[in-house]
């Protein structure tokens, strides 16, 4: 699997200062990306899978964020030792980012053009005329009638669905070989949805761009991604290719995330299976599996330590005691 | 299950709000025709789901039934009354058997009020009304059973709304339209802003209540997969207008509207295998605005299959056996 990896994330740890203590929202995330490669995160929220992202992009205000360790190496580098300078030519030119609601990530005083041929102009040094035809071809391929004259429209004009194809043409417009999504979604109708994501899946074919799909819907998830991260509490508690996570999970929380989902394809059940209790406030929290109070197979080790990722076959990573103790038996 | 006893009938609704300009002399110039003519009934221990998009007038029609908004015509029959002509007095003792519950659980509880306030709050009202009779003391007691049966302890009496999790306060909001021991909860996306754990929990929080109490649910949502889990009955609506309505079992194995084929093919299923296999509907274009009175399908823009007769006249519901009913002239003929 180790094939032109693009991106490496190697446990990062973004923590937040509050007045009630820190928050650890990301707290030890290790992942890689490949060229090409669709990989869904998924996770509630206040799970970490939007900070984490944010983070990759050295997006965090601080104060009162801070990241606190780890290493995020994009092109040989480590993002966070460039400068201002490099970092911007990296956010929006080879890395894009979609957001979960085009209303507020559009600039509503600008037109469309403005803010397309901004970026357009600012990555990839052409003329202004240039800039334009380029965010008309974009806005053309991503879907949008009459692209030369809605150019010049203001993101009120657009319907949400639209606005969501303005924000991946935008995205897209200076070749990135990232594009983040963050939620991109969620915000929308389901038939809306549909069209977009598989707007996502054509273009990253057509461009060849690697894309980090964020969602809490794993329906999403299944229908889009090469390989998942499943996400608890700041960390990531189990890994694995698309089919490996759905057809057989391993941790507990995955499990029941995917049992607590009412499905279309399935005859009605009676009752849902529903995962107890709540998710856990990661303000201090104390050094342990913070799944246990709501874990069915709950040991006494869980609640005294945080259980190391074990690898399994495959490509498969679990965080899990249950798993580390079938390894060391061997 | 027609046979039930019918709690809540509604006949040809219709909410239009006015669309008004000018600045000092406001003029009404059009009409949003948010809900245009649906008809349903509820029976007794029953769910009828309403799914639609956002826009289709799903939230209008619970609100009105509430008759939180008058309507602009039909009728809102609750056990044979009127409700859109019935008194003041009337009005609050219909209000008495129909309870709300609101999609956002931040914002539709007082951050001022403690728990235990929110809970007794229609207690308060309906006894200072004269309704019922019941005591301080009582009433306090009463809180706590319902906190509870709602799965909260009732230590959290005096705690404020921020001090609880999303899934906790929905608890609170669910907790306060049982208070008044209703026969009909109206509940208006209840789950859409719950992660997907706490969910679960919620959903069968209510089915347990239904079955327990015998409750009647009109449940709107958008997630396809939550109203075929909860409700017995469907209504899918697009544009202010009913599309079809059947079983739930039978709605999600026989689609017949061009409308309900495109929305379930649209819904992602959690496994990726049958996501391959799967063949999509995508529907194009986005839903027009309501603003404009209609002589077509309403779905006539965006529909795979439509027809040039599907352009001179509106489709009326018509049942197509076993009380499965559709708005199309596709199914229309068949029949004939």
């Amino acid at each position: 699997m180790n094939k032109d990896i693009i991106l490496k994330v190697d446990n990062l740890r973004t923590y937040f200062n509050t007045d009630d203590g820190v928050v650890k929202a990301v707290d030890g995330v290790s992942f890689e990306l490949s060229k090409g490669e669709t990989l869904g995160i998924v996770g509630e929220s206040g799970s970490g899978k939007s900070v984490s992202n944010l983070s990759v992009m050295n997006l965090i205000p601080s104060p009162p964020g801070k990241i606190m360790g780890g290493t995020v190496t994009f092109d040989g580098r480590n993002i966070f030792d460039l400068n201002e300078e490099e970092l911007r030519n990296i956010r929006g030119g080879k890395i894009g980012m979609i957001f979960q609601d085009p209303m507020t990530s559009l600039n509503p005083f600008l037109r469309i053009s403005t803010q397309m041929i901004e970026t357009i102009v600012l990555h990839k040094k052409v003329s202004k005329d240039d800039a334009r035809k380029r965010a008309i071809e974009m806005l053309e391929l991503v879907g949008i009638p009459k692209a030369e004259k809605r150019v010049d429209d203001y993101p009120h004009q657009f319907s949400g669905g639209m606005r969501q194809r303005v924000m991946i043409a935008m995205a897209l417009s200076c070749d990135p070989e990232i594009l983040i999504a963050d939620e991109p979604t969620s915000a929308l109708d389901v038939t809306i949805q549909a069209q977009i994501l598989e707007l996502i899946q054509d273009l990253s074919k057509k461009l060849g761009t690697a894309v980090i799909m964020i969602t809490h819907d794993l329906g999403v998830v299944a229908g889009m991604c090469d390989n998942v991260n499943v996400m608890y509490a700041g960390r990531v508690v189990e890994k694995g290719t698309n089919d490996e996570i759905f057809a057989d999970p391993k941790h507990p929380y995955t499990r029941g995330l995917i049992k607590s989902v009412p499905r279309l394809d399935r005859p009605k059940q009676k009752k849902l299976y529903s995962i107890e209790g709540q998710p856990p406030n990661v303000i201090d929290l104390p050094e342990c599996c913070p799944f246990y109070p709501r874990c069915e197979h709950a040991m006494d080790k869980c609640k005294t330590s945080y259980p190391p990722a074990v690898k399994l076959d495959g490509s498969r990573e679990v965080s899990c005691w249950l798993y580390e103790e079938k390894t060391s038996g061997k | 299950m027609e046979n039930k006893n019918t709690l809540l009938e509604v006949k040809d609704l219709k909410m239009h709000f006015p669309i008004e300009e000018g600045v000092i002399i406001r003029k009404k110039v059009g009409y949003i025709r948010a809900v245009d003519g649906i008809e349903f009934e509820l029976g007794e221990g029953e769910t009828l789901g309403l799914v639609g998009e956002s826009g289709c007038g799903k939230s209008t029609t619970a609100r009105c039934v509430a008759q939180l908004h008058k309507p602009t015509e039909g009728s809102v029959l609750l056990e044979g009354k009127d409700l859109c002509t019935a008194s003041k007095d009337d009005l609050l003792k219909a209000r008495m058997n129909m309870q709300m519950v609101f999609q956002d659980p931040y914002a539709s509880l007082n951050p001022r009020m403690t728990a235990g306030n929110i809970i007794a709050e229609p207690l308060q009202i309906f006894r200072q009304r004269g309704v019922i009779n019941l005591g301080t003391k009582e009433i306090v007691e009463k809180v706590e059973m319902l906190m509870e049966k709602v799965g909260l302890s009732r230590f959290f009496r005096n705690r404020y709304p921020h001090e609880f999790s999303g899934g906790q306060r929905q608890r609170i909001g669910v907790a306060r339209a049982l208070a008044l021991d209703p026969k009909i909860i109206l509940a208006d996306e209840p789950v859409s802003a719950l992660d997907v754990s706490i969910q679960s929990q919620i959903l069968n929080l209510l089915a347990d209540f239904q079955r327990e109490m015998n409750l009647s649910y009109l449940f709107i949502a958008h997630d396809l997969a939550v109203i075929q889990h909860i409700s017995d009955r469907i209504a899918v609506m697009y544009l202010g207008k009913i599309m079809e309505t059947s079983d739930s079992q039978e709605l999600y194995k026989n689609p017949l509207h061009p409308y309900t084929e495109a929305l379930l093919s649209a819904v992602p299923i959690p496994d990726p295998e049958i996501e391959r296999a799967r063949k999509r509907i995508i529907l194009t274009g986005d839903v027009p605005s309501p603003d404009t009175e209609r002589h077509s399908c309403y779905f006539y823009d965006r529909c795979p299959k439509r027809m040039d007769k599907c352009a001179k006249a509106v489709p009326s519901l018509e049942d197509v056996g076993g009380g499965h009913k559709v708005a199309c002239f596709l199914h229309h003929d068949r029949t004939e």
